[in-house]
C-alpha cells in the first residue's frame, strides 16, 4: 500500500468533511474573535491564532471531531477510487442479496399501502397539526386503531434470507455432518476470529483487569477498585477526550457518568444544535404523516409497551422514532451501508429525477422489535433532543449492520457465524445435540443479536454490554455473549428433546450478568 | 503517451490465464498457481507508474516484468517486481476476494522502467474457491511532473500581508491597520464562498411530499 498516499488522500477526505461542519464555522468565528485580544501579534498570527484555539479548547473539539469521522466510516481504505457500491459492500452476491431482500421489502409496504388504502404519505391539515402538536408530549395516551396493520417483517424473515446466503465461488462441499464441516446454518466463509484472537482483541476484558460489572459489587469493598475506576472517569470527563472516553469505556461505565461519557464518545456534544435540529424534525413529522408512522406506533405498542423496564418511555419512544423517520442526514450513512434507501417520485412526476424522494425520509424502514434499540437508552437521557442525537449517532455506527446484508465484521452475517464458530469449536457436543433434536442454536440466539440483546438482559446488564460495544468499536462482543450464555446454561440444554424446550430454558435471560458471562468464555479455561 | 493512457491505462493484451497443474495425464492435481501474461503494444516500452486490477479470490500476487533497455543488446531480461503480495487477509475467507487494488512503482522492487511485458503470478492456496483471477488489468503510465500548483489567490495575498511588516522598518498604526483591514476582507471572502453550515435537508420537493408508490427498480 502507498501509504503516504493513503494518509493524505484520508485527511483531504475529512477537511473536506468536516469543513461543511458547524463545528468549522464555530472555530473561524472564534479565531476571528481572538484578533481582538492584545496578545495576539501580527507577525506571529498563525501561532498566536493556533494557541489560543488550543488553550480553550477548540482544538480538542477538532480531534473529537476527527475522531468521530474516522469512526462513522465512509472513508475509502485506499487511494484508488473503487465505485461506490465497493464501499457500501465488497462482494457482489452480498449486494444482490442486499438488494432482492429490500425489493421484497418495498413490495410489501406497496401493497400495504394499496390494499389499506392508506397513502404512503399525507400532508397534515392545519386542525390536525395542531392537535398533534398539542398532545407531542402524550402521544401514548392514544388508542388509534392499528389492527390492520402488520410489521413488515420480522427478524426470522431476516435470518431466512441470511441463512439463504451462497458464495458462488465457494465449494459447498455436501450436506453430511463431519467433523470438519460447518454445523450451523451460516454458510459463508466470512473472516471472524477464533477465541485467541477475540482474547487479544478484548484483552482489557481479562479476569486480571478489574471491570465494572463484577467488581463493582456489594460484597467488594469499593477502595479495592471503583472509587478509583470513577475518579478516572471524571477526569476523561474534565478532559473532554473522545478518545480517551471511549478507551475508558471499554471497562464499564459508572452509572452516574455513563451519559455524559457515551455522549463524550459518540461526539453528540453540541447541545443548542442538537436542540435546533429536533425541532426542525418536529416540524416534519407535524406536516406530514406518513404510512410508517402506523408501524412505529404499532412497534412500541406490541414491544416496549409490553416490557416492564421500558413502558414508562412510550411516549419518548414515539417523539424519537417520529423524528428519526424524517431525519434526511441519516442518508448520509447509505454510504456505507449495503442498504440502500426506497426512492419514490412525486406524485405524477414517475421518472422526472428533480421530483425524486426517498422513502422515509432517513431511508429506514422500521421492522418489528425496532424501538427496542431507542429504549435503553430512555434511562440515561430524558431531553428528548439529547435522546434523540445519541440514538442516531448509535444508529449510524453500529445498529444499522444488525439488519443489512453485508460482509463487515460488524455485520449481523459476520456475528451468526462467529457465534456458531464459538459454539462447534467449544461446546461441540452441545451443538450436535441441539443440532439433532432440530433446534439449531442460531434460530434462537437470532433474536438476541438483532436487538444487541435489548429487551432480553436486564438494562444495568445491557448497559454494561453497550459500554463495552462503544469502548471496542464493534458488535462483535454480542456474538461471544450469545456463545457464552448457551455455555453457561449447556447442562440444561443437554437435557431437552425439542426446539420448544430449548426455547424455554433459554426464555428467560433477566438474571445473567453479562462482563461475568464473556470473561468466563472467553479466558477462563 | 496519449491522454487517453494516463487515464484508461496502456492499452495491453491480456493472455488467457495459464492454471498450473501437478502431476501429468489424466491425475492431473490443480496446484493453485496461475500466470497472466499481459503484452504491451509490440515494439512499445512502457514506464509504469500504477498497476491495478480487480481481484477475484486470488490470495498473494507476484509480479515479474521483461525489461528491454534502449541500446540493450540480447533479449529482454526477466525481474521479479513484486514477490507474493497478500491480497487476501486469510485464503480460505472472503475478506478482500473481491476488492480493488493497487502496485505503485514505489512499491516495486525493479524499477518498471522500459518494460516491453508484465507477468502475474496469482496464488491461492485453498480448495475452498471453485475459480480464482484478476480482473480489469490495467497498466498506468509514469506522467510527467505535475507544474507547481496555482497557489489560489487570497492565500499569495495573505503570504504577502505576512511578509510586509518585515520589510517595512518601525511598524506605524496606518499599514497595520490597513493589512488587518486586508485580512478581515478576506475572511468575509472566505466565509461568503463557503457552502453554510449543514442545515437539516428537506425531505420533500418545495414542501411537496405527494408520493404514489415506491419504485421498485
Amino acid at each position: 500500500m502507498d501509504e503516504d498516499g493513503d494518509l493524505s488522500a484520508t485527511i483531504a477526505q475529512l477537511a473536506r468533511r468536516l469543513k461543511r461542519s458547524h463545528l468549522h464555522a464555530e472555530m473561524e468565528r472564534q479565531a476571528r474573535e481572538c484578533l481582538h485580544q492584545p496578545e495576539i501579534q501580527l507577525d506571529t498570527l498563525k501561532e498566536d491564532v493556533r494557541n489560543f484555539l488550543r488553550i480553550s479548547g477548540w482544538e480538542r473539539m477538532l480531534q473529537n471531531a476527527v475522531h468521530r469521522e474516522l469512526h462513522v466510516g465512509g472513508l475509502p481504505p485506499s487511494l484508488l477510487t473503487a465505485p461506490p457500491e465497493h464501499l457500501k459492500e465488497p462482494l457482489a452476491y452480498m449486494r444482490k442479496a442486499q438488494v432482492s431482500w429490500e425489493r421484497r421489502i418495498l413490495k410489501s409496504l406497496n401493497s400495504m399501502s394499496t390494499e389499506l388504502a392508506v397513502p404512503l404519505a399525507r400532508m397534515r391539515p392545519a386542525l390536525e397539526r395542531q392537535e398533534l402538536s398539542n398532545k407531542w408530549n402524550e402521544m401514548g395516551t392514544d388508542e388509534p386503531d392499528l389492527s390492520r396493520f402488520r410489521p413488515v417483517y420480522a427478524p426470522k424473515d431476516f435470518l431466512e434470507v441470511i441463512v439463504a446466503l451462497r458464495s458462488p465461488n465457494h465449494h459447498c462441499g455436501g450436506e453430511d455432518v463431519g467433523a470438519k464441516s460447518h454445523w450451523g446454518l451460516v454458510r459463508v466463509p466470512l473472516d471472524v476470529k477464533d477465541v485467541a484472537q477475540l482474547r487479544g482483541a478484548y484483552a482489557e476484558l481479562s479476569l486480571a483487569a478489574g471491570q465494572l460489572g463484577v467488581d463493582d459489587n456489594a460484597h467488594i469493598h469499593p477502595d479495592l477498585f471503583e472509587n478509583d475506576y470513577v475518579d478516572i472517569g471524571k477526569r476523561a470527563l474534565a478532559e473532554r477526550d473522545s478518545a480517551a472516553a471511549q478507551q475508558y469505556s471499554r471497562r464499564g461505565c459508572p452509572t452516574g457518568l455513563r451519559a455524559d461519557l457515551w455522549a463524550l464518545i459518540l461526539n453528540s456534544v453540541n447541545h443548542s444544535q442538537d436542540v435546533m435540529h429536533y425541532e426542525q424534525l418536529k416540524a416534519g413529522v407535524l406536516q406530514h404523516d406518513l404510512l410508517v408512522d402506523n408501524l412505529i406506533y404499532k412497534d412500541v405498542k406490541l414491544t416496549a409497551s409490553n416490557d416492564d423496564y421500558y413502558f414508562v418511555f412510550e411516549d419518548f419512544l414515539y417523539q424519537v422514532l417520529l423524528c428519526f423517520s424524517r431525519d434526511a442526514a441519516v442518508l448520509e450513512h447509505f454510504k456505507y451501508n449495503s442498504a440502500t434507501p426506497p426512492k419514490s417520485y412525486i406524485r405524477g412526476k414517475e421518472g422526472d429525477e428533480d421530483c425524486a424522494v426517498f422513502y422515509p425520509p432517513n431511508g429506514v424502514v422500521p421492522f418489528h422489535g425496532f424501538s427496542m434499540y431507542v429504549a435503553p437508552l430512555c434511562f440515561l437521557y430524558n431531553e428528548p433532543s439529547k435522546l434523540y442525537s445519541v440514538f442516531r449517532e448509535m444508529y449510524i455506527r453500529y445498529f444499522f449492520r444488525l439488519h443489512s446484508v453485508s460482509s463487515a465484521c460488524s455485520g449481523i452475517v459476520s456475528l451468526c457465524l462467529l457465534f456458531e464458530r464459538l459454539l462447534q469449536t467449544h461446546l461441540p457436543q452441545l451443538f450436535y445435540h441441539l443440532r439433532q433434536i432440530g433446534a439449531q442454536p442460531l434460530r434462537i440466539a437470532f433474536k438476541w443479536m438483532v436487538r444487541a440483546f435489548s429487551g432480553y438482559l436486564c438494562t444495568d446488564q445491557l448497559l454494561f454490554l453497550w459500554d463495552r460495544i462503544l469502548g471496542y468499536d464493534t458488535l462483535e462482543l454480542i456474538a461471544v455473549l450469545a456463545a457464552a450464555i448457551f455455555a453457561f446454561r449447556a447442562e440444561n440444554l443437554m437435557e431437552v428433546t425439542s426446539l420448544a424446550s430449548a426455547e424455554a430454558v433459554l426464555a428467560d435471560l433477566s438474571t445473567l450478568k453479562v462482563v461475568p458471562l464473556i470473561q468466563l468464555f472467553l479466558f477462563a479455561g | 503517451m496519449s491522454a487517453d493512457d494516463a487515464t484508461k491505462g496502456v492499452a495491453c493484451t491480456l493472455k488467457p490465464p495459464v492454471f498450473l497443474h501437478l502431476g501429468g495425464g489424466d491425475a492431473k492435481t490443480h496446484s493453485g498457481v496461475c500466470v497472466i501474461d499481459v503484452a504491451l503494444p509490440p515494439g512499445k516500452t512502457v514506464n509504469i507508474e500504477t498497476i491495478t486490477f480487480k481481484n477475484f479470490y486470488t490470495a498473494s500476487v507476484s509480479v515479474r516484468l521483461q525489461r528491454r533497455r534502449p541500446g540493450q543488446e540480447g533479449a529482454a531480461e526477466w525481474r521479479t517486481a513484486l514477490g507474493d503480495r497478500p491480497l487476501m487477509v486469510n485464503p480460505h475467507t472472503e475478506a478482500g476476494a473481491q476488492d480493488y487494488c493497487n502496485i505503485d512503482r514505489k512499491q516495486m522492487r525493479a524499477e518498471p522502467d522500459d518494460v516491453c511485458a508484465v507477468r502475474l503470478i496469482l496464488k491461492q492456496p485453498s480448495a475452498a474457491w471453485r475459480t480464482f483471477g484478476v480482473e480489469d488489468v490495467r497498466i498506468f503510465p509514469r506522467t510527467q511532473p505535475e507544474a507547481d500548483k496555482e497557489v489560489s489567490d487570497w492565500l499569495s495575498a495573505l503570504a504577502l500581508v505576512e511578509r510586509r511588516p518585515q520589510d517595512q522598518g518601525p511598524v506605524d498604526a496606518a499599514s497595520v491597520s490597513c493589512s488587518l483591514q486586508q485580512m478581515w476582507a478576506l475572511t468575509q471572502v472566505m466565509q461568503s464562498s463557503q457552502s453554510s453550515a449543514t442545515s437539516v435537508g428537506r425531505f420533500d420537493v418545495d414542501g411537496c411530499y405527494d408520493i404514489d408508490l415506491l419504485s421498485l427498480t
